[in-house]
């Protein structure tokens, strides 16, 4: 049986990805990304077949509205009789499509782990506090500006077995809708100034720096509330074609 | 503007993507099951599917209510089953495997959304029910795997292989 990889072995993995991709401009990771070692048995050999049909069912999709989310869903402190531990923070920002209309009346889903980086999971066997008082899952529909907001606890960074001692960034995940099945979005929030950054595969795995940043939240003092929480902002922007209703005239 | 990058689901989405019912469109239709495995032919137990689709008439405007809530204590109750939502969304189980109840689209075919751990951006693909005149222009030898088998009167398999000799076809839309 081989060793597992160590970090070394993992940066020097990362380093050479890079480098071969310098300067190119991309937005989406590589789904065959050796230094995440689940890629390996899980990407298609084959190239994507394009689909272009402007009566494809893909450029519609689901419809959401006001059953389908709680007013609670969205303050993920407020789901237990108790306060969480952790640090109280507000996640907000606009979903946006590629042209920068708003994604309006849309699903908006957050799951995360708590603040000692310990996710309400089975499978999650790191020796870190569970919080009675935090599950971590939260949903809203977007506004008509395409605002998205949430109360919650900054997540804690947590160890998983990729790699000899691989840690993850603290991140939300977030699951997004646009107006287009072409447009879902399945992705990962993280912090500024995060020191686990250029250690974890998963966030470099977006080989495009500035892509990369897309990634990370801004910290803006305007949002943080006196005596109460640190707020974020994070922008969101779908990607894929969609359907031109009022064109088409339906 | 510039996307946002994908990243991937990860191993820990299935306390808060699933809610009950999520498989079940509609009673009365037909079934469509599998399995989804690995470039080793391995069941992928920690994959979450996406299904969008006409309704029988073809009609692609979806309604709201399928994750519609208690507003008592916020539970998840579900379609009433009246309206048509056109959306559904399964986990794979600890045998990789699916089950989709729904009415036959009138469009022929059912959209997927693929997504699992280990992969880093999601796929696409399409359950044909029937045979359509849109799998013949695809490949040939890879047309096939769009095509679901019928086992027993309203019952179909349809199989998702991420890599290998069975490779499903995944689509870019571009």
């Amino acid at each position: 049986m081989t060793s597992p990889p160590t970090q070394a072995d993992i940066d020097l993995e990362i380093a050479a990805i890079r480098a071969a991709r310098e300067g190119a401009r991309t937005h989406h990771p590589d789904r065959d990304y050796a230094p995440y070692r689940s890629t390996a048995l899980r990407h298609p050999k084959q190239p994507l077949v394009p689909l272009k049909d402007p009566e494809a069912a893909e450029l519609t999709g689901p419809v959401f509205g006001v059953t389908d989310v709680t007013a609670l869903d969205s303050d993920l402190t407020r789901q237990h009789p108790g306060e969480p531990m952790g640090e109280r923070i507000t996640v907000q920002g606009r979903v946006l499509d590629r042209d920068g209309r708003p994604v309006r009346g849309q699903l908006v889903e957050i799951w995360q782990a708590n603040a000692a980086g310990r996710y309400p999971h089975q499978r999650d066997d790191h020796p870190a506090p569970l919080d009675p008082n935090f599950t971590g899952v939260g949903r809203c529909l977007t506004d008509d500006e395409g605002g998205y907001a949430f109360t919650t606890v900054r997540p804690g960074a947590y160890p998983w077995r990729n790699h000899l001692n691989a840690w993850r960034p603290a991140h939300i995940h977030f699951s997004v809708f646009g107006t287009a099945f072409t447009q879902r979005l399945v992705t990962q929030m993280y912090f500024p100034g995060d020191p686990l950054f250029p250690y974890d595969p998963i966030l470099n795995s977006v080989t495009d720096e500035r892509a990369r940043r897309r990634l990370v939240a801004a910290y803006d003092h305007e949002l943080s509330r006196p005596e109460w929480s640190l707020g974020y902002r994070w922008d969101i922007v779908l990607d894929g074609p969609a359907a031109t209703w009022t064109e088409e005239g339906r | 503007m510039n996307p946002t990058p994908s990243q991937t689901v990860g191993p820990f989405y299935g306390y808060a993507l699933p809610f009950p019912g999520g498989g079940d469109l509609a009673a009365g239709g037909v079934t469509v099951h599998g399995y989804v495995h690995d470039g080793a032919g391995a069941p992928v137990p920690d994959a979450l599917l996406e299904f969008w689709q006409a309704d029988p008439a073809g009609g692609l405007r979806g309604t709201p209510g399928t994750l519609r809530r208690d507003p008592v204590n916020g539970a998840i109750i579900g379609r009433h089953g009246v309206d048509f939502t056109g959306f559904g969304r399964v986990p794979t189980d600890a045998d990789g495997r699916w089950t989709l109840r729904t009415l036959v689209p009138g469009t022929g075919y059912i959209s997927v959304c693929v997504f699992a751990r280990g992969l880093l951006h999601h796929l696409y693909t399409r359950i044909y029910l029937a045979e359509h005149p849109f799998l013949d222009t695809l490949p040939p030898e890879r047309a096939r795997t769009l095509l679901a088998t019928r086992e027993r009167d309203d019952v179909y398999r349809f199989d998702i292989h991420l890599q290998g000799d069975k490779e499903t076809i995944f689509f870019d839309f571009g």
